[in-house]
């Protein structure tokens, strides 16, 4: 089981994550956080927690969680 | 087995978001000097030399020992931390202008003595903190607000490539990273890894330069940003390790 | 200590006072007539287990100084007019981020390249010029060998006291002297003394910022300008630092520091002699410059005389303020001669006779 967690407040919109994801399980979110940039939504059921949107992203926004047992 | 995690290092986390621009590839190098230094077991001890540009700002994303110091002269001032406190990790996180233009001295003389500090040198080819003015590193024909009409060699000189600049140098480590893609920044944070084990030991300086997206200062989004390092910023400037001591 | 007791050129005693005081980096470049220090500092600095290094320029002397005060090392950068341009930059940022250390500008003559030989030219440089923004940075101005010694003890002190540069300007007379001194005995300064330096820090604790101490006061440059202030009016008060002679009862004062203050004082003696009321104030720091001292002149004074190895009389505008031109102030001005004595006391008949001409 694959937990993301998202700092919305800290994402700035580049989306490189969405970019680099090999499962297309990040998408635009359609919604501005508080500073105005549009952040992103995860998919978990698809994510198998590869950990290449935490390694682009700038903004620290990102923790990949991969829960095992 | 235990949970596979993949995070910044807290300080980083809890820090206010940083000042850089979006897409800024700074964010992302500095993490990867503090994702080594936390793996390292050497956060804490580390001190951290930053000049006047966008680096600077790192000073108020992460909670340990900070000196910050003029344009150009952070390589200087590490210099002197180091030898006033031989033990702890120091590094001069700086930019491609203040390391190739005003403080090349120190850039050099680092080198030629063989000081035992880290540099970690940012190449995005453009002073980014004035507003994307030419930088040494400007590649030929790259417009810029001070090359309107693109850099010309008759002009403008030519771009300084710190590995031919360093050719010779008998100093412990010298590499080149990217931050064009998850593959590149897996390297380039093995570079730095590398460089900090190579201070610990003793071995003299290590230099790490990261081509780094400027989106803001380039006039392009994000992704046409780490497009343009991977189709032509590394044909001039390429990756890969070139000094490194007692290896062939 | 008879041990302590030798003879010792000006500049080699600076270095030696440094090193005693506790300095343990030294970083500089060569120029004459200064280079006496870092060749000292070459040999001697090993002895001590200390850093010596000879820099690829005055900028990085002042940055690696700058590196390793932060890191709570007590550091030495000394350097002469053409190269002491050069600290005005690193002076700022010392100055801005709240950080000790001990200068040293040993006078040459000239502008440009000029020449190795004595001069007082780099008085406003050194007094006013303390790069760019609202620096101010304590002055000492020693006169001999042992003043050397004694200031540079002094100045590693204050420039803690204060967490703020200090600077010797001695003019090369007084460095390339030998003279008799009194050395002090050894001091061993702890780097981890003050908690302000950067070492790393413990689990829990918050990191330290070397920078602009502005960033941290309240409302930034609200809080920095009483903060500066406050500390700029401390220094003023609580270094007043001056030699005076004859001067209650003088018809003339001589002004003077460094060599020229040497020979006032050989004129002042010469004078009385002759029944020539001659005084001498002697700033032994021109920064704060010693106002106090012109408070002591007495009622028979009919004027002053700025005697000082400056073409344009770099001082004179120091001791118009200080004297609230209260006096019609006259100058014995060289700049490659050292001035004479009995040219001093010639200059004062011409005062007292009305045939002077003012400076100021």
């Amino acid at each position: 089981m694959v937990q993301i967690d998202y700092a919305h407040d800290r994402c700035k919109g580049c989306h490189y994550c969405i970019d680099v994801c090999p499962k297309k399980v990040i998408s635009l979110s359609g919604e501005l956080n508080d500073k105005g940039y549009e952040t992103v939504k995860f998919d978990t059921s698809g994510c198998i927690a590869c950990g290449s949107c935490y390694t682009v992203c700038p903004d620290y926004a990102i923790t990949v969680i991969k829960k095992e047992g | 087995m235990a949970d596979k995690i993949f995070t910044a290092p807290e300080m980083l986390r809890m820090s206010d978001p940083t000042g850089f621009c979006p897409g800024c590839g700074h964010g992302t190098a500095g993490r990867l000097q503090f994702e080594v230094l936390d793996e390292m077991g050497l956060l804490e001890d580390s001190i951290t030399v930053y000049d006047v540009a966008c680096d600077s700002l790192y000073m108020w994303a992460i909670d340990t020992d900070c000196v910050g110091v003029a344009h150009g002269r952070a390589i200087a001032a590490a210099c002197g931390v180091k030898r006033t406190r031989p033990n702890n990790p120091v590094c001069a996180y700086v930019g491609d202008g203040a390391t190739y233009s005003i403080g090349i001295q120190h850039t050099i003389w680092a080198a030629a003595r063989n000081e035992n500090i880290t540099v970690i040198v940012i190449n995005n080819g453009v002073f980014g903190m004035t507003g994307g003015q030419m930088a040494p590193t400007t590649l030929l024909g790259q417009k810029t607000i001070t090359t309107p009409a693109g850099r010309s060699r008759e002009m403008n000189g030519q771009p300084l490539d710190v590995v031919k600049l360093f050719t010779g140098m008998d100093i412990a480590y010298l590499a080149r990273g990217s931050l064009d893609s998850v593959a590149s920044i897996n390297k380039t944070k093995k570079y730095i890894r590398k460089a900090f084990e190579k201070q610990m030991n003793g071995e003299g300086l290590s230099f790490v330069e990261i081509l780094s997206p400027c989106p803001t200062n380039w006039g392009l989004s994000p992704q046409d940003s780490l497009k343009r390092i991977r189709e032509v910023v590394e044909d001039v400037y390429p990756l890969g390790e070139f000094i490194e001591r007692g290896v062939k | 200590m008879a041990d302590n007791q030798v003879i010792m050129k000006g500049n080699e005693a600076m270095a030696e006072a440094a090193i005693r005081s506790g300095c343990r980096l030294f970083s500089g470049y060569p120029i004459t007539p200064q280079t006496e220090i870092l060749e000292y500092m070459a040999w001697r600095m090993p002895e001590v287990g200390g850093t010596i290094v000879q820099t690829e320029d005055e900028l990085c002397g002042i940055y690696m100084l700058f590196g390793a005060s932060a890191a709570g090392a007590r550091t030495l950068s000394t350097s002469a007019g053409p190269g002491y341009s050069l600290f005005q930059e690193g002076i700022s940022y010392l100055v801005g981020s709240d950080l000790p250390a001990v200068l040293v500008d040993v006078t040459r003559i000239g502008n440009a390249l000029g020449d190795i030989s004595q001069s007082q030219g780099d008085y406003e440089l050194v007094t006013k010029g303390n790069g760019h923004g609202d620096t101010m940075v304590p002055v000492f101005t020693p006169n001999s060998v042992q003043e050397i010694v004694d200031d540079t003890v002094m100045a590693y002190d204050m420039s803690e006291k204060y967490k703020h540069p200090v600077i010797l300007l001695y003019d090369a007379a007084i460095g390339q002297m030998m003279e008799g001194v009194t050395l002090p005995d050894m001091h061993e300064h702890d780097i981890n003394k003050y908690d302000w330096s950067v070492k790393g820090i413990k689990k829990g604790e918050h990191g330290r910022k070397i920078t602009n101490v502005s960033y941290f006061c309240e409302d930034m440059y609200v809080g920095y300008e009483k903060y500066l202030r406050d500390k700029y009016a401390q220094i003023t008060e609580n270094e007043q630092r001056w030699e005076s002679i004859g001067v209650e009862d003088a018809e003339v004062v001589t002004i003077a520091y460094g060599i020229s203050s040497r020979v006032c004082k050989e004129a002042v003696l010469h004078a009385r002699e002759q029944g020539i009321k001659l005084g001498l104030i002697r700033p032994k720091m021109v920064v704060p410059f010693p106002v106090k001292a012109f408070d002591e002149i007495g009622p028979n004074c009919k004027g002053l005389m700025v005697v000082e190895m400056s073409i344009k009389g770099q001082m004179v505008n120091d001791v118009a303020l200080a004297s609230r031109c209260k006096y019609p102030i006259y100058g014995y001005l060289t700049s490659y001669e050292v001035p004479e004595s009995d040219k001093v006391i010639e200059i004062a008949k011409d005062i007292l006779a009305g045939n002077a001409k003012e400076v100021f």
